[in-house]
């Protein structure tokens, strides 16, 4: 296997997108990479999207968007595993450039939340779940967060107070950020009194839906390349499952893909979790920030809380997570949510960040869990 | 200067101002409200076991033998009342409304009947979900302006439909308003300009056979309600040269509190402006009625010489704005008919229990 580089990134802002379709997501995405990579061809497209069929009543996105973007003709893809099909498609592509069977691939993370509306998002939303065992008898990812995070408050004896540093720094984060959702910072106590949506998961724990594309490109390393920016290494590149459904895991409260993903990816990039710099986690809700944390070796097991408690999750802290907002305030667009991640790390790694850049970052890491767990996809970047 | 196609009318060089020929105006006004409250705090006690805001405080609710005639019928005395014109006179009856008892037979015909217009009327239902009413309006101030009629009569009444346990449920109510339209030396308010914005957007829709709309959740907020809301204020304030300071009252279509009082500020108008023609915290939404009933509570306690703007909303999606000037005639008109406040402290509370049988909503299936 040969080494792979990030040479171009691109991404719309994330929200209710309710004038453009899902191909004018991915074109603007796509058009920014290329711009930005100082190419405009490549050999493979690959693209993360969860619901375009249910929600735009449109699948075989790979003909459409190599099409939609100039490139008829080419060999493309569609990567699915729930909202960590983003990661996923990353993943494909960098098989697909380190084997050798491509020299450039683009990979895209599209999703087109806002064509219909909260019941029917919703349900579409579940088949993400196991359909026999979780959708049928009317779970929801969000009533089962909510249960892994009451079990987790009863199990290690931790507050609803200690999930709010997480919200307040992807808040703070996302306040600086142009492509989020969300602009607003949480006032201190805004936190504890934010609507419930399933008890204890508020308002305030729960990612939002947002319509957004993100994209990168791939090249072979030492392809020339002509993007103004140094290329990013992919120092690893690893995807792990677990059951399906949360009933089926002798220990819920342990995210075991999330842990195999990031053990596998250690492992390639010879580092600990200590050499990480930036963490881009998947903080679907702030249980799941949580449970990441403990799966990836950031904090011991019922200690998952402890870095936003103490302030270490910050941009100047000890472990920066959720650097642009993360999902909870850049919002959660799905499919596309594991580029955003990528990009975002990017820009960390090439100094690019503005407002959010953390100081001396030379490894960074970002993980893209699918539901609950079943599917978790970490990657690891350095500068080349 | 005239514009080609207004045909002598006194409308604007980009003539995109609605206004007739001759000056017309609202000639007598009436409101009405049906006595039933149903306060927030009984929804959520059924739907939410007491959690969670509410948009508003109560609704209205109508009796068990009331609908959109029975209602318009009362709005149209009271106009008439204050008018004090022959039903006679009268050459057309139209009523806007999303609750029309039939879905094929007039509402106008009951109408026009009742008060004594028919039969040398021209009767019609307008449909336009919540501008129904104020587009009625506009098409009256045309027939009057144009000569065609002496006196026109516009209805915007409804009972509105919710959903049990959806977010509209919470403000779906009942009650509107009528407005004689007429010459304007015989006019208690004189239509300055109107003005109307139209787009095809599917905010919110019910389709034949459904007891209940449906809606695009945030899709209702600033693509529908606040795009077409704001448009159609500012153009028409450009029309005429004025400003959200010119203006003594602005009333806005209002389906919660939030929504109009954000529209007003971010126009320019303040708190003193809106808050005569702000019912919907203790009334509801009333559809087709909801801008027309703010719009009575205003003429109610106005002042000759001041000087009104009323913006509707209908999903779908559209506003009509209207800017008016008080003539000296308000001041022996107002206390004529009952008032949109009386009518308001006229009240009756009921528990949910007691809403869903006047509305109808146990059904077994």
């Amino acid at each position: 296997m040969r080494e792979v580089n990030i040479i171009g990134i691109g991404q719309t802002p994330v929200g209710e997108h309710w004038d453009r379709s899902l191909s004018d997501l991915a074109r603007e995405a796509v058009e920014a990479a290329f711009l930005d990579a100082g190419i405009s061809r490549v050999d493979a497209l690959f693209v993360g999207n969860m619901l375009a069929g249910e929600l735009s009543h449109q699948e075989h996105l790979g003909a459409l968007i190599s099409d939609q973007i100039g490139l008829r003709g080419i060999e493309a893809a569609r990567a699915e595993a729930s909202d960590a099909s983003g990661g996923l498609a990353l993943r494909q592509g960098y098989i697909a450039v380190a084997s050798g069977a491509v020299e450039t691939a683009l990979v895209l993370g599209v999703e087109k939340f806002t064509d219909v509306v909260g019941n029917a998002r919703l349900a579409a939303l579940v088949a993400g779940l196991d359909a026999e065992y979780e959708g049928t008898h009317g779970a929801t990812l969000t009533a089962l967060a909510a249960l892994l995070m009451r079990r987790y408050m009863h199990e290690y004896g931790v507050e609803l107070e200690a999930f709010a540093g997480f919200s307040e720094n992807a808040h703070a984060n996302a306040a600086s950020n142009p492509n989020a959702m969300f602009h607003n910072t949480l006032r201190p106590g805004a936190f504890a009194a934010a609507p419930a949506v399933a008890p204890p998961v508020s308002l305030f724990d729960a990612a939002p839906e947002g319509d957004g594309a993100a994209a990168v490109v791939l090249a072979a390393a030492g392809r020339a390349v002509e993007s103004a920016s140094p290329p990013l290494r992919i120092a690893a590149s690893a995807v792990a499952t677990d059951t399906l459904a949360v009933q089926d895991r002798p220990d819920p409260l342990f995210l075991a893909a999330a842990n195999l993903s990031a053990g596998r990816a250690y492992e390639q990039a010879g580092i600990a979790p200590s050499d990480v710099d930036v963490f881009e986690l998947h903080d679907s809700y702030t249980i799941m920030a949580v449970l990441a944390l403990e799966a990836c070796g950031f904090a011991r097991r019922g200690e998952g809380t402890r870095p936003a408690v103490e302030g270490e999750i910050g941009l100047a802290g000890q472990l920066p997570i959720a650097t642009f907002g993360g999902l909870k305030a850049r919002g959660h667009a799905g499919g596309a949510t594991g580029l955003y991640q990528v990009v975002e790390l990017t820009l960390q790694l090439r100094g690019e960040a503005g407002r959010n850049q953390v100081e001396d970052v030379r490894i960074g890491m970002a993980q893209n869990v699918g539901g609950l767990g079943g599917t978790a996809v970490t990657h690891i970047l350095e500068r080349a | 200067m005239t514009t080609p196609g207004n045909n002598g009318g006194h409308t604007t060089e980009s003539g995109r101002l609605l206004k007739p020929s001759a000056d017309v105006g609202i000639v007598g006004y009436g409101a009405y409200v049906p006595r039933y409250r149903l306060p927030a705090s009984e929804i959520s006690r059924v739907w939410t076991g007491g959690q969670g805001g509410a948009p508003i405080t109560e609704k209205a609710v109508p009796g068990l033998d009331e609908d959109v005639a029975t209602m318009s019928i009362e709005a149209a005395r009271n106009a008439l009342a204050r008018a004090q014109i022959a039903p006679s006179q009268i050459r057309a009856v139209w009523v806007g409304s999303e609750s029309h008892p039939y879905a094929v037979k007039p509402t106008s015909t009951i109408v026009g009947e009742a008060i004594g217009a028919a039969p040398h009327i021209l009767a019609g239902d307008w449909e336009f979900a919540c501008k129904a009413g104020s587009e009625a309006m506009q098409a009256a101030i045309g027939l009057v302006g144009s000569g065609m009629a002496a006196y026109a009569l516009s209805i915007g009444m409804d009972t509105a439909q919710g959903r049990p346990g959806d977010a509209l449920e919470y403000t779906a109510a009942a009650g509107g308003a009528a407005y004689l339209i007429g010459p304007a030396e015989n006019s208690l308010a004189v239509f300055e300009g109107t003005y109307s914005y139209v787009t095809d957007t599917p905010d919110f829709w019910r389709r034949p056979h459904e007891t209940y709309p449906s809606h695009g959740d945030r899709f209702t907020g600033e693509p529908a309600y606040f795009h077409h809301v704001t448009s159609a204020a500012t153009a028409l304030m450009e029309e005429l040269g004025a400003e959200p300071g010119d203006f003594d009252y602005a009333v806005f279509h209002q389906p919660n509190v939030k929504v109009p009082t954000r529209a007003a500020k971010m126009l320019g108008f303040g708190k003193a402006q809106i808050e005569t023609g702000l019912l919907v915290g203790v009334v509801g939404n009333v559809y087709a009625g909801s801008s027309l009933l703010g719009l009575t509570a205003v003429l109610d306690i106005a002042q000759p010489g001041s000087r009104v703007l009323m913006v509707s909303y209908g999903s779908g999606a559209g506003s009509d704005a209207m800017a008016l000037r008080i003539t000296d005639r308000v001041t022996e008109r107002q206390g004529r008919a009952p008032t949109t406040q009386a009518y308001i402290a006229r009240r009756e509370v009921i528990d949910y229990a007691t809403y869903a049988r006047y509305r109808g909503k146990l059904q077994m299936r």
